[in-house]
């Protein structure tokens, strides 16, 4: 049977089948009854009504949230071009035999990724100014992003490194490779293929964080869903319109990293022990 | 606005944003189970159901969930308070990445130790108890802790729609004039207690109950 965990079940037998049987009717009523009281609560409070959700197929519309999907895209990619780079940079610098560049990465990453962006961008967008020096709304949104996901891609790639079989690096100390060219040469290019499928789960965080735009007020999609929605009148339809988009897009990106995962798992293993075996950090 | 002030607004804040992981994360745990059951169950609806819960819950992201809660519920007929909207929206957020830590975390199971213990005799309900869920639980205090600390962190986007926890204190008193550097860096510290501090309980659990193999 499909997607049951092969752990914990055998195939049933006849008994078993009939009370999946029962159990299947009987889950089948209880979610059409949650169905049921979702719609009943929308249409008893006038919210399924047509005016509410015929803005929504007018094109005008549709292209002002489109083009906040773009903004929004645009705020991830250069956020990633910006905290990609660094995070693998500041894992190198963690695993740095010298101190001095060992203590402030990992100081720094330790501390990115213990705050909340949502306080640096407070930082950036209330507390500079009222030291006098003013930020432009897109950067106010962009630096506090690279912070905190700079440290937190930082530690996927320190996992990855760490995961790649350490006889890698003796080889490559025996044959004479100061520690950058073994990085350059021999481990970042052996770690970024297994790697990808998380970046890409990074680049996910990425986006759900520039809906912070929606506090600095720079018109990514979120923040354009608000002001729709307060020009249509019609708040939830609005954001359950945004959320679907999201999720169409975030849908599409991890069906990427799965697609590229299984391609990873065709050929034969690189000499990196399985990444996920040795993550600390969630990916989530 | 004085020093003492300023710190006891601060405070304030940092309870109320210490209730709402509380809440929310009590409630993710719930939520978490309840779908991890539903997506391994063998009843097609209810895997369905867990799925999709899953898939549509870890792709949306936390702000525009929480936007949902506090702006749009109240047009259904849900009014709820600012701070019960924003522990519905975390927990309902946090219980998918709940469902899959389990997921995973009996996945990581080795099939053999079920085979084992089937082979002695084991019930479903006994090996699942006495084999599986043990070392399952074992192996997920870490995870466990990932998500505790992206709760807490998660918690700040409260302040985006006007709950009020530490970052939202912090905003106030940024706007009443009071000095960024000692708010901001009173909040950062407060931050920093709870994530690092919980990351280090939640290690120590995991080096207590680790098996010595």
């Amino acid at each position: 049977m499909r997607g049951v965990e092969p752990v914990l079940f055998d195939r049933p037998g006849p008994r078993g089948r009939r009370r999946i049987a029962v159990a299947t009717v009987v889950a089948v009523l209880a979610l059409a009854a949650l169905v049921a009281v979702a719609v009943r609560q929308f249409a008893v409070n006038g919210q399924l009504d047509a005016a509410k959700w015929q803005p929504f197929t007018q094109w005008p519309i549709l292209r002002f949230l489109l083009m906040g999907l773009v903004y929004s895209l645009l705020v991830t990619l250069v956020c990633a071009l910006i905290a990609m780079p660094a995070g693998a940079l500041l894992a190198l610098g963690r695993l740095s035999v010298r101190r001095y560049v060992r203590w402030p990465a990992a100081v720094f990453v330790e501390l990115f990724r213990s705050l909340p962006t949502l306080l640096l961008i407070f930082v950036f967008l209330l507390g500079l100014p009222a030291m006098g020096v003013a930020v432009p709304t897109f950067w106010c949104l962009v630096v506090p992003i690279c912070l905190t996901g700079s440290a937190t891609i930082a530690e996927v790639f320190r996992a990855g490194v760490l995961a790649l079989e350490h006889g890698q690096v003796e080889a490559a100390s025996a044959l004479g490779l100061r520690y950058g060219q073994t990085m350059r040469l021999i481990v970042l290019p052996q770690v970024i293929r297994p790697l990808l499928p998380l970046l890409l789960v990074q680049l996910i965080n990425l986006l759900k964080d520039s809906t912070l735009g929606y506090v600095v007020s720079y018109a990514e999609l979120l923040y354009s869903g608000k002001s729709l929605a307060e020009f249509v009148h019609a708040p939830i339809q609005t954001y359950l319109v945004v959320a679907v988009l999201y999720m169409i897009v975030n849908w599409l990106i991890t069906r990427l990293a799965h697609a590229l995962e299984r391609r990873q798992g065709l050929r034969p293993r690189a000499r990196v022990r399985r990444v996920a075996d040795a993550v600390p950090v969630a990916a989530e | 606005m004085g020093f003492p002030e300023l710190a006891g607004d601060l405070l304030s804040g940092f309870v109320r944003t210490l209730e709402i992981v509380a809440l929310s994360f009590v409630g993710a745990l719930l939520v978490g189970t309840v779908v991890a059951v539903c997506r391994i169950s063998p009843v097609l609806p209810l895997r369905a159901f867990g799925w999709l819960y899953v898939e549509a819950f870890r792709a949306v992201p936390l702000l525009v969930l929480l936007v949902l809660c506090v702006f749009g519920l109240p047009w259904v007929g849900l009014t709820l308070s600012p701070f019960a909207s924003v522990v519905l929206g975390i927990a309902l957020y946090a219980g998918a990445v709940v469902c899959e830590t389990l997921r995973s975390g009996v996945r990581g199971v080795p099939l053999g130790q079920v085979e084992a213990a089937r082979a002695i005799g084991f019930t479903f309900g006994q090996s699942l108890r006495h084999v599986v869920l043990p070392q399952a639980f074992r192996a997920m205090v870490q995870p466990f802790g990932n998500v505790f600390i992206g709760v807490v962190l998660g918690t700040s986007l409260c302040a985006a729609v006007g709950a009020q926890e530490l970052t939202y204190a912090t905003k106030v008193l940024d706007i009443g004039g009071a000095n960024p550097l000692v708010t901001f860096g009173l909040a950062a510290v407060l931050y920093i207690v709870v994530t690092l501090g919980s990351g280090y309980i939640f290690g120590r659990i995991e080096r207590r109950v680790r098996f010595q193999r």
